[in-house]
Order: C-alpha cells, then sequence, then structure tokens
C-alpha cells in the first residue's frame, strides 16, 4: 500500500477493484465501512455482487479479465470531461501524452461493451473518482492474478496519478496483501529476480556488495519464478525442491500438472506444521514450529514491521523455520550462526536500506509497540506513513498506458461460463491451519460453485445439487449454491478445498512480466451427474 | 489545556478530555461498565459518576468535558454510596452464581461489587429467564447475565459495521439479540466475536473448554497470522497452552479482530501437528531424528550440485513464515547453494 490502513478513515473515496475486502481483509473493511458512514463514496469494481457493493454509490459488475479496459474508459472520461488534475500532471508526471493518445479509444460504448456494464455508471464513477478532493484506490488478486494482470495494476497507477492522488493523505494506490507477510517475503528477495530490499541481482555493484556480505560467490543470473520450477522439475532440469510453508496441491494451478511434477521430482523437502497435500508427496518432512511458537517479524500490507512472540513451545521436535534454515546452511559447510532472529533482523538492517533502521530493540512494546513502517533507513527515523510525498520515488510519476486484451479462454460452445474463484470468511489459503478449527470448518464446511439463477434454470440444476464442474484441463464435483452474486455467464468457486478444488480447474497461463497464473478467469461447462 | 483539581491536586490536562480521560491518564481509577474509547460516551451505566464543586447532580465523567478551574472529586463518600446504589440495582437483576460464572476473575461487575463492599443483594429484584444461545460455534450468549450496558450492540453498530445484533423489547424484558431474536448463527453475525471482548459481564462469552483461572493467565503480544491486515492481539495462555485470544490495539486493527484472528488458533495444539522429522521409505514416511535427516539432505544437496550444478535447486519460501525466515532462506539458496531459484507465492 503506497498509504496507511489508518488513513482510510480520512479519505474522501474508496474505489474498491477485485478485492473481496469483507472476506478477505475484513478488518479493513470495517475500516471502510466507518468511512462511508461519515461520508465517503464508494465505487465497486468486481465480477461479483460482494457485500460492499450494498454501500457503493456505483457497482460495475464486469465481466472477469476486462479490468485495463475498464480502467482505461474511467481516464477517458475524465480527459474528456476536464477533471484530470493538470497541475499535478504537468509538475509530478511524464508521458501523459502517450496514456491521452491510447484511452482515446476507450469510448464510454466500447468499454461498457467489452465489460458488460453500463455505459452511464461507467461515466458517473469516472466523474465520482476524478472530482474526490482525496480518492484511494485498493485492489487485490482480483486484478493481478490476471494474463494481463501487470498492465491493469500500470493502469490503476495511471488513473490516480491523472487525478494527482499519489502522494497525499488518505488516498494512493493500496494493494491489499492476503497473506500475513507475503510483503515481508518479497522485501527480502525471496523472489528470483531480486536480494533483499528489491536490489536486482543481475546488478554487478549489487553483487559485489552481497558477495561481500555474505561471504560467497553469488549468480547474476535472474532464478526461475514457482511456475518456471515446476516445468524445470518437469523436464529433469531441477532436481531438488524445497518447499517452506507453502501448499502448491492446492493453492497452485492446474493442480493435475503439480501432483506429476512433484511426484518425480528427484528430491523433495518439505517444511511444515502439518503434513500438507504437498508433504505427502516429499522424501523428508521437516516438523516446523507455528507463529505462537516463535520469534519474529510479519510486514503487514501497509509496509508495519511488527513482532511476532512465543507464547508456547513448539509440539514435540518441531523447530522454528529460521532454525532449521540455518542448521541446513551449516550442515552443508556454510557456517554462519545466528542465535536469535533478532540477530538475523541485524544481519538484514544492515543489507536493506529500507530496513536500515529497523531493530528489535526499537520494536519493543515498551519503545514502539506499533511497528514501523519501511522505508525506514536509519536508526532514528520513525518510518513512513505514505510513500511519494512530494515526489515519486522514482522522480517523476511515469504513465505506462496499455490496451486491454482478452483473457486467454473465451467462453464458447464446449466451455461456456467464465469461472472466478476467491476465499471465504471463514477460510485461510488451502485450510491447512483454518481446516483444523472446527467452528471455521462448521461455518464454512465445504467446497461449492455459484450459479446464477437464470444459469441453473437454463441447465436445470437445483439448489445444493452435486455438479460435476469441467475445464480444459479437469474436472471436480462440487454444490451448487444458486445466488444472483453472480452474473448470467459467471460462476465462482472458493479454491480453499481439496474436495471441489477450483485449481484443478483454473488456467496456468502466466502474466507475461509478472508470471501470475490467470486464476481469475478461465472457462468451463457444468454438467450434471 | 486546562487547569483542574482532582481529588485536591492541580492538574493540568487537555482541553478536549473529558473527564473520565483525564483520570485515567493521571492513573487516577473511576469504574465504568459502557465505556469504550473507541465510540462516542453513551452514560448508559452511569457508574462513572464524579462529584464537582458547584454542582447538585453527579455528572457521569464519561461524558462531561474538563472546565478550567473544575474542583472534582471522584471518590468522595457522596459518589461512592451512590455507586454502591448503582451496582446494587445492577446486581438486583443478575444471577447470583458467580462461582459457576466462566467470567469469573474477568467480571467487572464482580470486581466492582467487591471494591464497593456489595456482599449480600440489598434490592431483591426479579431475575431474568432466558435460554442461552449456543447457536454460534465461537461464543453464546446467555442475557439473564446481560446488564444492558449497550456496549456489544454499539461496537457491532459502530465499529464493526455489521449490525447483526440490537436491543430487543423494552422495559425490563430489554435484552440483547438478532432481529426477532433468531439464533445467533442464522443471523447476519460474522463471528468476529468484537463484541464478546467487550462484554463486561458473562452474557456473552467465547467457548473454551478449559476453566480459566484468570489470575494465572499470560498474555503474549503477537500479530495474527492470517491475512496482511496484520491486526495486533494478545495470546491468552495458561498451562503451556492457548486457551483464548484478545484483541489488541494495533495501528491497523485498533481492538478489533475478525473471526479467522480471534477464532481461528485451534490448529496449535491439533494432534496432526508434525513432531518429528519424517523420511519417505518405500513410500511409506517413517520417524527420524534431525541429525538424520539433515544427513539425507546434505547427501542429496552435495550429489546434485556435484553433477548439474547450483542451479539444479529451487525453492518455495513463504509469505507465512517470518520477514527474518523468508531472508535466511533466500539465503541458503543464493549464497550457500549458488543459485536465484527461489520464490513464494506472492502470485497466488
Ligand atoms: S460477533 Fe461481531 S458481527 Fe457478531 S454480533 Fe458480535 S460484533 Fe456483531
Ligand atoms: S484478524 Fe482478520 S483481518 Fe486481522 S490480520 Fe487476522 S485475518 Fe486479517
Amino acid at each position: 500500500m503506497t498509504n496507511s490502513i489508518k488513513e482510510i478513515e480520512g479519505t474522501d473515496l474508496m474505489f474498491v477493484t477485485g478485492s473481496n475486502t469483507t472476506e478477505n481483509h475484513p478488518v479493513i473493511a470495517t475500516k471502510m465501512r466507518r468511512a462511508i458512514k461519515k461520508g465517503a463514496k464508494l465505487i465497486v469494481a468486481d465480477p461479483r455482487k460482494i457485500e460492499l457493493a450494498d454501500d457503493a454509490d456505483v457497482f460495475l459488475q464486469i465481466r472477469p479479465g476486462t479490468n485495463t479496459a475498464l480502467f482505461n474508459g474511467l481516464m477517458h472520461v475524465i480527459i474528456k470531461e476536464g477533471l484530470e488534475d493538470k497541475n499535478y500532471i504537468e509538475n509530478r508526471c511524464e508521458n501523459y501524452e502517450a496514456l491521452k493518445e491510447l484511452v482515446k479509444d476507450y469510448t464510454p460504448e466500447k468499454v461498457a461493451e467489452i465489460c458488460n456494464i453500463n455505459s452511464k455508471d461507467l461515466i458517473k464513477a469516472a466523474k465520482l473518482y476524478a472530482k474526490a478532493n482525496k480518492a484511494s484506490i485498493f485492489y487485490a488478486m482480483g486484478i493481478t492474478q490476471h494474463t494481463t494482470g501487470t498492465y491493469s495494476v500500470m493502469a490503476i497507477a495511471n488513473l490516480a496519478n491523472l487525478c494527482g492522488n499519489i502522494g497525499i493523505e488518505s488516498g494512493g494506490v493500496n494493494p491489499l496483501r492476503g497473506q500475513n507477510n507475503v510483503q515481508g517475503a518479497c522485501d527480502m528477495g525471496a523472489l528470483p529476480n531480486v536480494y533483499p530490499g528489491y536490489q536486482k541481482v543481475e546488478d554487478s555493484e549489487v553483487n559485489k556488495k552481497f558477495e561481500k556480505a555474505w561471504e560467497s560467490k553469488l549468480s547474476d543470473k535472474v532464478g526461475l519464478t514457482i511456475p518456471e520450477m515446476l516445468d524445470s522439475a518437469d523436464n529433469g532440469d531441477v532436481r531438488f525442491l524445497y518447499v517452506m510453508g507453502e501448499n502448491p496441491m492446492i493453492s497452485d494451478p492446474d493442480t493435475n500438472h503439480v501432483e506429476k511434477v512433484l511426484n518425480e521430482t528427484e528430491f523433495l523437502v518439505v517444511q511444515d506444521i502439518f503434513l500438507t497435500e504437498t508433504a505427502e508427496l516429499a522424501d523428508v518432512v521437516l516438523p516446523a514450529a507455528a507463529f505462537a511458537e516463535k520469534d519474529g517479524t510479519f510486514t503487514n500490507t501497509e509496509r508495519r514491521i511488527q513482532r511476532i512472540r512465543k507464547a508456547i513451545d513448539a509440539p514435540g521436535e518441531a523447530k522454528p523455520d529460521w532454525l532449521i534454515i540455518m542448521e541446513i546452511m551449516n550442515s552443508i559447510g556454510y557456517d554462519k550462526k545466528y542465535n536469535n532472529p533478532a540477530e538475523v533482523m541485524e544481519e538484514i538492517a544492515s543489507v536493506t536500506p529500507q530496513y536500515g533502521g529497523i531493530s528489535y530493540d526499537r520494536l519493543a512494546l515498551k519503545v514502539d509497540g506499533l511497528g514501523l513502517q519501511w522505508p525506514c533507513p536509519t536508526n532514528t527515523h520513525q518510518g513512513t506513513k505514505y510513500l511519494h510525498k512530494g515526489n515519486h520515488a522514482r522522480g517523476k510519476g511515469l504513465f505506462l498506458p496499455h490496451d486491454h486484451s482478452d483473457s486467454k479462454e473465451l467462453p464458447d460452445k464446449e466451455f461456456p461460463l467464465i469461472m472466478t474463484n476467491g476465499r471465504v470468511l471463514y477460510h485461510y489459503h488451502t485450510r491447512s491451519m483454518t481446516g483444523r478449527v472446527k467452528g471455521l470448518n462448521e461455518k464454512a464446511p465445504e467446497s461449492y460453485i455459484e450459479v446464477n439463477p437464470s444459469t441453473a434454470s437454463k441447465l436445470n440444476i437445483v439448489n445444493n445439487e452435486k455438479v460435476k464442474v469441467i475445464s480444459r484441463r479437469g474436472e471436480i464435483k462440487t454444490k451448487v449454491k444458486i445466488t444472483d452474486i453472480v452474473a448470467p455467464n459467471v460462476v465462482f468457486i472458493p479454491f480453499h478445498y481439496k474436495e471441489g478444488s477450483a485449481n484443478v480447474l483454473t488456467n496456468p497461463a502466466l502474466d507475461k512480466i509478472a508470471k501470475i497464473p490467470e486464476y481469475k478467469s478461465c472457462t468451463v461447462r457444468i454438467e450434471k451427474l | 489545556m486546562v487547569n483542574v483539581i482532582i481529588n485536591g491536586h492541580k492538574m493540568n490536562v487537555p482541553k478536549d478530555y473529558t473527564i473520565l480521560k483525564a483520570c485515567d491518564d493521571l492513573g487516577i481509577h473511576i469504574p465504568t461498565l459502557c465505556h469504550d474509547e473507541r465510540i462516542d460516551p453513551h452514560a448508559a451505566c452511569r457508574l462513572c459518576i464524579v462529584e464537582i464543586e458547584g454542582m447538585d447532580e453527579l455528572p457521569t465523567s464519561c461524558s462531561t468535558k474538563v472546565k478550567d478551574g473544575m474542583k472534582i472529586k471522584t471518590h468522595s463518600n457522596r459518589v461512592r454510596k451512590a455507586r454502591k446504589d448503582i451496582l446494587s440495582l445492577i446486581v438486583a437483576n443478575h444471577p447470583l452464581d458467580c462461582i459457576m460464572c466462566d467470567n469469573s476473575g474477568n467480571c467487572k461487575l464482580q470486581e466492582y461489587c467487591y471494591e464497593y463492599g456489595i456482599s449480600e443483594v440489598e434490592f431483591k429484584g426479579e431475575k431474568k429467564n432466558y435460554k442461552t444461545d449456543y447457536s454460534n460455534p465461537f461464543y453464546y450468549s446467555d442475557q439473564n447475565k446481560c446488564i444492558n450496558c449497550g456496549k456489544c450492540v454499539r461496537i457491532c453498530n459502530e465499529l464493526q459495521c455489521v449490525g447483526a445484533i440490537g436491543f430487543n423489547e423494552r422495559g425490563f424484558k430489554t435484552h440483547i439479540g438478532a432481529p426477532f431474536d433468531m439464533e445467533l448463527n442464522e443471523s447476519e453475525c460474522v463471528s468476529c466475536g468484537n463484541c464478546v471482548s467487550v462484554c463486561p459481564v458473562g452474557a456473552l462469552m467465547p467457548k473454551i473448554k478449559e476453566r480459566i483461572r484468570y489470575e494465572e493467565l499470560k498474555e503474549v503480544r503477537t500479530t495474527c497470522p492470517y491475512c496482511g491486515v496484520g491486526c495486533q492481539m494478545d495470546l491468552l495462555v495458561l498451562d503451556g497452552k492457548i486457551v483464548d485470544v484478545k484483541p489488541a490495539d494495533g495501528p491497523s486493527n485498533e481492538n478489533l479482530l475478525c473471526v479467522k484472528g480471534r477464532f481461528g488458533f485451534k490448529f496449535l495444539d491439533h494432534p496432526d501437528r508434525l513432531k518429528k522429522p519424517l523420511i519417505k521409505r518405500d513410500g511409506k514416511f517413517v520417524e527420524t531424528s534431525w541429525e538424520e535427516a539433515y544427513k539425507i539432505i546434505a547427501k542429496n544437496i552435495k550429489k546434485i550440485k556435484n553433477e548439474n550444478g547450483p542451479d539444479a535447486f529451487a525453492g518455495f519460501s513463504s509469505a507465512r513464515c517470518s520477514t527474518e525466515e523468508n531472508y535466511l532462506f533466500q539465503k541458503l539458496f543464493r549464497a550457500a547453494l549458488g543459485t536465484n531459484n527461489v520464490d513464494h507465492c506472492a502470485r497466488l
């Protein structure tokens, strides 16, 4: 997030798109609703009529995979009406002419057609957004998990820049990160192209710095992303896979392919708190401590580094992940030792500019129990509430216009429905934790497919009926839930469950830049059993 | 800033403060059953009354702002007597099976009755007779114990913004519930438990198997392990086990949690937890020692590195693990194995 969660209550307008906030970031949703009570406007754009849509001033029920067209259309209207922030663009941005040129073609009529919405609603949303003093955009995987995800993210930034909403309090572009520490994992360079602090592995200066800090020869070749790792394991180039705390058997697209690859990988190590579906396929399984059984930090979606603290002992011989990794390092001849996570954080601060001022002493309850938001470069820096204040981090805000392109799979005779997926309030990701909490299972016991009433009657299926759902990659059985949350040509399946797993069906086609699979849009058909 | 005299001491306090807040900051404890910092004062329980020189009645300190020159007495005989009367009236309708109550030791009413010396029931009132609603998997509602402070209703409406519960009926019959007294589990309730956390008595209670000895509870501040909001919470530990979770005042959550953070901790002591390293022999897992597991891993690493070089290794790091662990994981791959083949499910 460019801005902070607390700033939500001060915003004039929220544009929520590709995020079912009430179920996936519930506490942020409570802040949004409080902002609405105080008079903030709300625009929601989503393929599903999510709960927040009820509170919206404009709700755009778009066809999955048409986000870029929608944003381009909004910008078309804003520029046509002369509502752009001319001063801001002039002083703080560049490449504006190219944007203007590209969005010229995205007339409300054309966009309404692509997105399957009403052009009047589009115009209304554009005016609302542009006229708000402090407008904030919130998005999540509904934007990024498309083959056009990166372009949509750029289009969102374009829209925010167009109206001068970046670098201001209670505005900004705010991706809501799904997992507790996805921000921290990215910050630490658990990515194939960057070291901690987003320092590029190909940069020879950077490389030298880390070779010195880590006393080791380092590769300057960009590594493989997860989908590429799986492909490389499939063809035998990757022979050793080490999976820590992830469950690709449920979370990755095209489960059948994943299972085959993991089964055939020569040596698979899985480290987790449970024997997950992925761990079942491992050669060695290492028992890990859970969050309450160790010390450490998580970095939340607003870049805030906060402590976790050991409250209880891990069961049996389970050990904290950091200790296991260190012992493996040591066992293969890399001798660096750490006595505790605080010492690891010291090293992080020494090589990661954004974390330069972070230490356990400063995160202590009595000192700053509130955590610190990076960038926090020095040990006297108070952290950064919102980014790009006064200037964009890169100097000028760069408009990066791109055209809309269709999802890789479009409905046809054989597969006439667009399937999208997501989470429900009561479960988390692959359910390895929430699936073992009785009450949560009682609340949300099993997989289902949301089907619009008109589609259901055409297919002659009824509520709770078990049906077969088939895509080009596989088929599952699941229960029908008839609801007008989804449009007639769209269906939705939560991806948490092993039985009736949405990811048996999803399309692994990747966004070329971010390498994110197109989870949120593939085509299926429903058959009666 | 204004000058006030509290219990004979001159104090300097911000002028927009209420008397209650000013006293709280100065460490003077005024009892209240209905007050919550996050919502506007309600003056429902009236326990926070104080005496102000020159005023006949006793105003509620939660809803009265400080004024320059104000002389306040927080615990005068008159105030104490009035508080005692209020408490007696509440207790008159309250069941007196404190020893049996799950909230014993954590109950504000119990605490204040003790403090104000209410030992026997001075006003014999009618007791309520509601059926306890156990329908929700995480908490129950026993309206016989409810004192109608209204905190839960206001938290649900004004902070959680769900509005699942409200006041049903009037007068003596007033009680808290979902519309038309439908079962809570059938209502709009999203099981966030934020109402439960603020209930000052034992009317809204988490379903906990263990009998809690509150004086032995240890609280450990931590960050919720689920989504990226990073809510702060206190784990309540008894006999080496987590028995409950309390929302804490973190910058992103300000004492709120969702159902996962509040009630989703039971996986921790689930019997399925992995307790020993496992290796697969003939398609079956067998338990092994850490030493042995490390040996096998190191042996395979050595062999594969010799045959194919560093790029034959690849690692999935984890957005569930700590920042320090992610740092070490990528360092293992980069510095110890020599490859950049490391990624995590940021994309998923
Ligand atoms: S649990 Fe949450 S939603 Fe349910 S009644 Fe209480 S505050 Fe409202
Ligand atoms: S309590 Fe709920 S909203 Fe808060 S971090 Fe946990 S899962 Fe997210």
